[in-house]
């Protein structure tokens, strides 16, 4: 039988070298907030004659909007970026473009003001917050009749950690190189990939309980391994359907729900990577003795007269 | 077929072929009547909020104050002909606007703003009175008492039946009559400001006629229960008479958050993510039956029954679909063969042990039903928590649509799976061809390794 539970000590050393690349990179290049998280405005117009993005950046400065970020999408369209525009601002504007640079027309206006931004980055925040305490206390009470439930629930939410953080780190570089934004779709992202893996990890920690009920072996990393290896085939092939539905929406829909689907790609790799090689091996770590063997290589596993 | 098997086998089909009569055609529907519900990111259209001032109200009244804001909101936007307009209450002091694809979106948000009150004033010398200015001079609100209380005329004491008619000279006017507290304080006012102009103002503005001056006629009567404005276009005139009728919103309004998104861009997306969502089942189906045999082409049929159900329940709930929603729909099916999969892969260990057909399906679906159940549970969790999200600020159609088909999505994957599937397999566990093993990809005499 294939040992995953003896390799913890390389699992442990791959997530801790990815986690350690996430918080540098978050660091480094720090999360760009769109207007929903920042508040301002977003004008995507299109010109009738061909702009360049030089002129209409002068053009917008000498307009009172220095400050404004220009976007060229497509042959005549522009996104602009400025702190919130009121409708008059607005109107005035466009009336300044199109007497500068002829017929222009508003394709999406997009304002959100400082105070539903703040509110917004809040709620996330408790979102975020509220969904980890509910799935530490579901998981506790589902795995309730096992000994030390609360230990189930605990090594599912740091496997959860771990998904939200690389999320967050490809992030921040994609933000840093790309000017990738984070938004609410990105937010809403981040909470799909938490209940996709905590899906995963669920799946894993209820063969163990099945086979510690069972009894298939007094040794629990013998149980966990076994348990591990037995749902291994349904934690790949759940993945690789998700991820065939996740590519199709990158490459059919992308544009405007492209964030959202890159997050949930992460997310998936990310999640059945945590799910099947961080959580049900630190239940094990925690099993063995505490937090002070975490790296502690046993032999017994591949030893075991229990290993089939 | 045996007999057990023939009652759900029968409710299944009634369910697929009426799912598939209220999907078929996407836009109309033969059940049900309507189409797909297509949210504003899709259609085009404007979502727009806005947050309630209520300082200016007595505390306690603050509920009925938004009540009678939406209210008025509704007359002004009818008016405008926006089909299926959604004006709705958010929070405590908030309310939301969605208007579908309508052309001129400026002139719905002008109508919403407006506090529609027209106020008059009498002309001052002194600076630190005045509210308005314009080229006639410096005016303050014209005050009357009434019961001992000193109070400023405006159209807030106007009946709400004002109407356009022309004078006697063919020029259009703007006639209202006054409410009884009206007309006390205008028959007082008049008496003061006897042969003195009367200014009328539109918030900040003076009320501007054709010719772009200030109307300010003179007072040149005692007038008590009824007036004329005269000088405004006929356009103007039945639009400001409108706005009077369809009443005043109680507290100001602030536009805190709007997204316009034109209808041009939305209808792409829509024949975008058919696209995506038909592409990523084929790719669904392909990977099960290459992977699981047999039992995968029973799951990729349940697949179909899925996708089928969950559309006709969007229609008849009916689900308003955005680029989110149809996200969260795509994904879901994805995620909606894994319950077959853990059931597939529990009966594999079972065949395995050397379990006949019929007793390997039974104990795989007895045995992971309970990961099913508590693995989807955290979905739902999340998709609450999701859905309070969205609705908390902005009520976030995407959020909320992402978080809601999500919703469905499992619900239905998880009757799909237990019952679909299973009822599928039962059936073809009596068959001759559930004697070949190895339509289930495990081969007899294989050992567990």
């Amino acid at each position: 039988m294939t040992d995953i539970v003896g390799k913890r000590f390389w699992f442990f050393v791959a997530a801790g070298a990815v986690i350690l690349f996430c918080i540098i990179s978050l660091g480094h290049f720090g999360l760009k907030s769109g207007i929903e998280l920042s508040s301002g405005s977003l004008l995507t117009v299109s010109f009738e004659q061909p702009v360049s993005e030089a002129d209409l950046n002068q053009e917008l400065a000498d307009l009172g909007y220095g400050g404004a970020i220009v976007q060229h999408t497509g042959e005549g369209d522009f996104i602009i970026r400025t702190s919130e525009l009121s409708d008059q601002a607005k109107d005035q504007l466009e009336a300044g473009l199109a007497a500068r640079f002829g017929e222009v027309s508003e394709a999406e206006f997009y304002s959100v003001s400082p105070m539903v931004a703040s509110e917004t980055t809040r709620n996330a925040g408790i979102a975020i917050a509220v969904a980890a305490v509910g799935i530490l206390l579901y998981i506790t009470w589902a795995f309730r009749k096992m000994p030390k439930p609360f230990r189930y629930g605990a090594c599912a939410i740091i496997a959860l950690g771990h998904d939200v953080l690389v999320a967050l780190g490809i992030f921040a570089v994609l933000g840093g190189i790309l000017g990738w934004e984070i938004n609410l779709m990105f937010i809403t992202g981040i909470l799909a990939v938490v209940g996709y893996s905590v899906n995963n990890t669920v799946v894993v920690f209820d063969r163990i309980r099945e086979n510690l009920i069972r009894g298939v072996s007094s040794d629990f990393e013998t149980v966990v391994n076994r348990s591990l290896v037995e749902t291994l085939s349904r934690s790949l092939n759940t993945s690789l359907t998700t991820l065939f539905v996740v590519l199709a929406l990158l490459f059919f829909v992308g544009s405007s729900i492209q964030n959202f689907a890159v997050v949930l790609l992460i997310g998936i790799v990310a999640g059945t990577f945590s799910s099947v090689c961080i959580a049900p091996n630190l239940l094990v770590v925690w099993e063995k003795g505490g937090w002070r063997h975490l790296f502690k290589r046993t032999s017994k596993a591949a030893t075991s007269p229990d290993a089939l | 077929m045996a007999r057990r098997n023939r009652l759900p086998f029968v409710i299944i089909a009634i369910i697929f072929v009426l799912s598939i009569l209220v999907v078929v055609p996407l836009d109309r529907g033969v059940l049900g009547g309507k189409g797909v519900q297509l949210g504003l990111d899709l259609k085009g259209g404007t979502h727009l909020v806005y947050q309630a001032d209520f300082s200016s109200i007595e505390p306690g009244t603050e509920a009925e104050a938004l009540t009678g804001a939406i209210a008025v909101i509704e007359k002004r936007v009818n008016a405008l002909g926006v089909s299926e307009p959604v004006i709705q209450k958010l929070g405590e002091d908030r309310i939301v606007v969605e208007l579908a694809g309508i052309s001129d979106i400026e002139k719905a948000k002008s109508l919403i703003g407006q506090t529609a009150l027209l106020e008059f004033g009498e002309l001052v010398e002194d600076d630190e009175e005045a509210r308005w200015v314009d080229e006639l001079g410096k005016w303050k609100p014209v005050t009357a008492v009434v019961d001992g209380e000193e109070l400023e005329l405006s159209s807030r004491y106007f009946k709400e039946n004002t109407y356009v008619s022309q004078n006697d000279f063919g020029q259009v006017v703007l006639a209202f009559e006054w409410n009884e507290i009206g007309s006390q304080m205008f028959e007082e006012i008049t008496q003061r400001l006897l042969n003195q102009p009367l200014g009328i103002f539109l918030g900040d503005e003076p009320l501007r006629g054709e010719d772009g001056r200030s109307i300010a006629p003179i007072i040149q009567s005692v007038i008590s229960d009824r007036g004329i404005i005269e000088g405004l276009s006929l356009t103007e005139a039945s639009e400001l008479s409108r706005l009077l009728n369809a009443g005043r919103i109680p507290v100001p309004l602030t536009p805190i958050y709007e997204q316009t998104v034109s209808p041009i861009l939305g209808s792409d997306f829509v024949d975008m993510s058919l696209m995506a969502g038909i592409i990523g089942l084929i790719l669904v189906i392909i990977f099960m039956i290459v992977y699981y045999r047999f039992p995968g082409a029973l799951a990729s049929a349940a697949l179909m029954f899925y996708v089928f159900c969950v559309l006709a329940i969007f229609k008849l709930v009916p689900v308003t679909l955005t680029l989110a929603g149809i996200g969260g729909f795509v994904l879901s099916i994805g995620m909606a063969v894994d319950a077959n999969v853990l059931i597939f892969e529990r009966m594999k260990e079972e065949l395995r042990l050397g379990r006949t057909l019929g007793a390997a399906i039974e104990s795989g679906f007895n045995r992971a039903w309970p990961a099913i159940r508590d693995s989807n549970i955290t979905t739902f969790i999340v998709c609450a928590i999701l859905y309070w999200l969205g609705s908390s600020i902005i009520a976030s159609t995407p959020v909320m649509g992402f978080a809601i088909t999500l919703a469905i999505g499992v619900a239905v994957s998880m009757f799909s799976a237990v019952v679909v599937t299973r009822t599928f397999l039962r059936i073809f566990a009596g068959t001759r061809l559930a004697q070949k093993v190895a339509l289930f990809s495990v081969y007899s005499g294989r050992k567990n390794d």
